[in-house]
């Protein structure tokens, strides 16, 4: 059951305490006696609560629209890195530091067996509870993250291990040390090194894909999105700021902005989709992660197939093509005007 | 090579400033002086009292920094779409090309600084805040794959105040990737590649090709920076010094290696053609 439901998840909050309380009146065995009395079968009751629930369950998620899948992607429930990490892989062994200067809990990574296969997984981490949300800077890498992992992405490359990245964070850091640090310099360092990383590349955005913060370690061979993870230039209240001046119109800015997996498909920006448990990751950890692992295994075996030239090639050319724009024939008629 | 054997194509110089009337006097935003338009543009558009580097259109940069009559536009055709039918989008984008005869933020083409042969690309704050959408990415892109085809050293004006634009959502996102890939490119066969950094320079641009430069100059006083100060979540009860996200600032922090004041910049940048053209032509 969930600690703090989001609004549209409240019908099921309700239909889950019914049945913890049916649940609860069942192991006591004089209200079992006084309904069995009464002709009540409490077990056909928690059968009858447990398929309306399956049923509302499959009606609100069937209709979320771009501003609860926002809701999703962020619900504090939803598993994190470490936590497929530690789902997906064994033997991890995290590895820490920028080896300049510091080390970023923001950005998690290190060796692991992925299928007995040596890889190096990393991905940016957001904490559970206050306290470690404050340490990790709820998902949002500084500098030295990003730095960090760089190293990793070179160690994986020196060791010719497979890369395995998840992506999770509202943006990258922007205050005034980040910027003292260099924030833009070192995402724009990784976006160039990650094409040219003679490795094969699966990114998976499982939560929040805020705009240059996730980009910045997210350019892969395949990118796979969770079906309730976001994936966006600006987060929506950002937009609904500039827009409009007012960011509680965020949710207008959700639809216009597209940020959904189902719209990252369909523009081509993204690979595969991968489907969530009913109702959302939270609510089934481990079928999530046996999903997750089934595609990314499928991914990265096709792409250890192929040559470190054909990787960067086919990498090279897939970010490439990406964007949408027009090329008229000739010149744009205001163009001429100006120049004769 | 001899002046003018190298383009294939005639010469489309579009750079002069069309003239509007009623602009005769400009005022400066920083110190409110009033200069005659004309004196002023003969000033290279800098402040006679205070210095300030007043914004200039791409064609403006263009004619200032090359050599007379030697730029070439390339891909002057490349027009952005409304890929996400994004509100109020389509109409932004046909004020911003009637207001700036452009297609689109970004011209693109070849020219000779001092007669050093390379292509140069100039933004322009004008088209939309020189935000860069589909259009950009794929202009800036096709220059850095020419460059390295035809071996000529890269010179980019950036006057990208919009960062990534959000009117195309996740597709302008990509262009980071893609016209950072594109310095990849550049970097891996040693094309040079020299960004003069003007104002404003900001978030998805700077954190993407911009900041990429093998030399990296920068206009004096210019914005630039990962998040706007509105944007930015600053902490509370940090003060921020006065001259944040400035080409000052960012030179301080080891991010940009001069800061070259407008009237040297031709000069700088022809120097730095030769010192970087010169070591390949040894070396080859
Ligand atoms: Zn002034």
């Amino acid at each position: 059951m969930l600690n703090n439901p989001l609004d549209f998840e409240k019908d099921i909050a309700e239909l889950d305490a019914l049945i913890a309380e049916l649940k609860q009146m069942g192991r006591d065995p004089s209200v079992r006696a006084d309904a069995a009395q009464k002709g009540i079968d409490i077990e056909a009751r928690i059968a009858e609560v447990e398929a309306a629930r399956e049923e509302r369950l499959r009606q609100i998620f069937a209709n979320l629209t771009p501003w609860n899948q926002v809701q999703m992607a962020r619900h504090p429930q939803r598993p994190y890195t470490l936590d497929y990490i530690r789902m997906l892989c064994d033997d991890f062994f995290e590895l820490y530091g920028d080896r300049i200067n510091a080390d970023d809990p923001a950005i998690v990574g290190g060796l692991a067996r992925f299928q007995g296969r040596p890889v190096v997984v990393l991905g940016h981490q957001k904490g559970r509870d206050l306290k470690e949300r404050q340490q990790r800077n709820f998902g949002s890498a500084r500098p030295a993250g990003f730095r960090k992992a760089l190293r990793l992405m070179k160690l994986a490359e020196k060791f010719r291990k497979p890369l395995i990245i998840f992506v999770d964070t509202p943006a990258a850091e922007a205050n005034l040390m980040a910027e003292e640090e260099g924030i833009s310099t070192t995402i724009a360092v990784n976006l160039r090194e990650m094409i040219m990383l003679r490795v094969p590349i699966v990114v998976a955005v499982i939560g929040e894909g805020g705009s240059g913060g996730a980009l910045g370690i997210a350019v892969g061979d395949r990118v796979l999105m969770l079906e309730h993870a976001i994936y966006s230039v600006i987060p929506p209240e950002g937009c609904a700021a500039i827009l409009w001046k007012d960011r509680n119109r965020a949710a207008e800015a959700a639809e216009a902005l597209k940020l959904t997996a189902r719209h990252a498909l369909e523009f081509g920006l993204v690979d595969a989709i991968v489907p969530e448990p009913i109702g959302g990751a939270h609510r089934d950890p481990q079928a999530m992660a046996a999903t997750l692992k089934a595609a990314i295994a499928e991914h990265l075996s096709a792409l250890l197939a192929l040559s470190p030239d054909a990787l960067t090639q086919a990498r090279y050319a897939k970010f490439r093509q990406m964007g949408r724009w027009q090329e008229l024939p000739a010149v744009h008629p205001e163009v001429e005007a100006l120049e004769t | 090579m001899a002046r003018g054997g190298w383009f294939r194509r005639p010469l489309r110089n579009g750079n002069r400033p069309a003239p509007v009337p009623g602009d005769l006097w400009t005022k400066c935003p920083r110190c409110g002086e009033i200069s005659f338009t004309r004196d002023l543009e003969r000033n290279l558009k800098v402040c006679p009292k205070c210095g300030y580097h007043h914004k200039l259109t791409a064609r403006e940069r263009i004619q200032m920094t090359v050599d007379p009559d030697s730029f070439e536009e390339i891909d002057a055709g490349v027009c952005s779409l409304d890929p996400l039918g994004f509100p109020e989008y389509a109409e932004k984008l046909m004020r911003a090309q009637q207001a700036t005869g452009l297609c689109d933020a970004i011209v693109t083409g070849y020219a000779r600084i001092e007669g050093y042969p390379l292509l140069l690309a100039a933004a322009d704050f004008a088209f939309m805040g020189g935000s860069m959408g589909g259009a950009l990415g794929e202009k800036v892109v096709r220059m850095m794959e020419r460059a390295v085809r035809e071996r000529l050293p890269v010179v980019v004006f950036t006057a990208n105040g919009g960062g990534a634009r959000m009117q195309e959502g996740l597709f302008s996102l990509m262009q980071m990737a893609k016209t950072s890939a594109g310095v990849a490119l550049l970097h891996r066969e040693a094309v040079p590649y020299i960004v003069v950094l003007t104002d404003p320079t900001m978030a998805g641009v700077y954190a993407s090709f911009a900041s990429l430069g093998d030399i990296i100059l920068a206009e004096p006083g210019a914005t630039i920076g990962f998040a706007g100060r509105r944007v930015g979540n600053q902490d509370l009860g940090v003060k921020l010094p006065d001259d944040f996200q400035t080409a000052e600032f960012q030179q301080r922090c080891g991010m940009v290696d001069r800061v070259v004041p407008r009237r040297e910049m031709r000069g700088t940048l022809a120097l730095l053609l030769g010192l970087l053209a010169e070591e390949r032509a040894h070396a080859e």
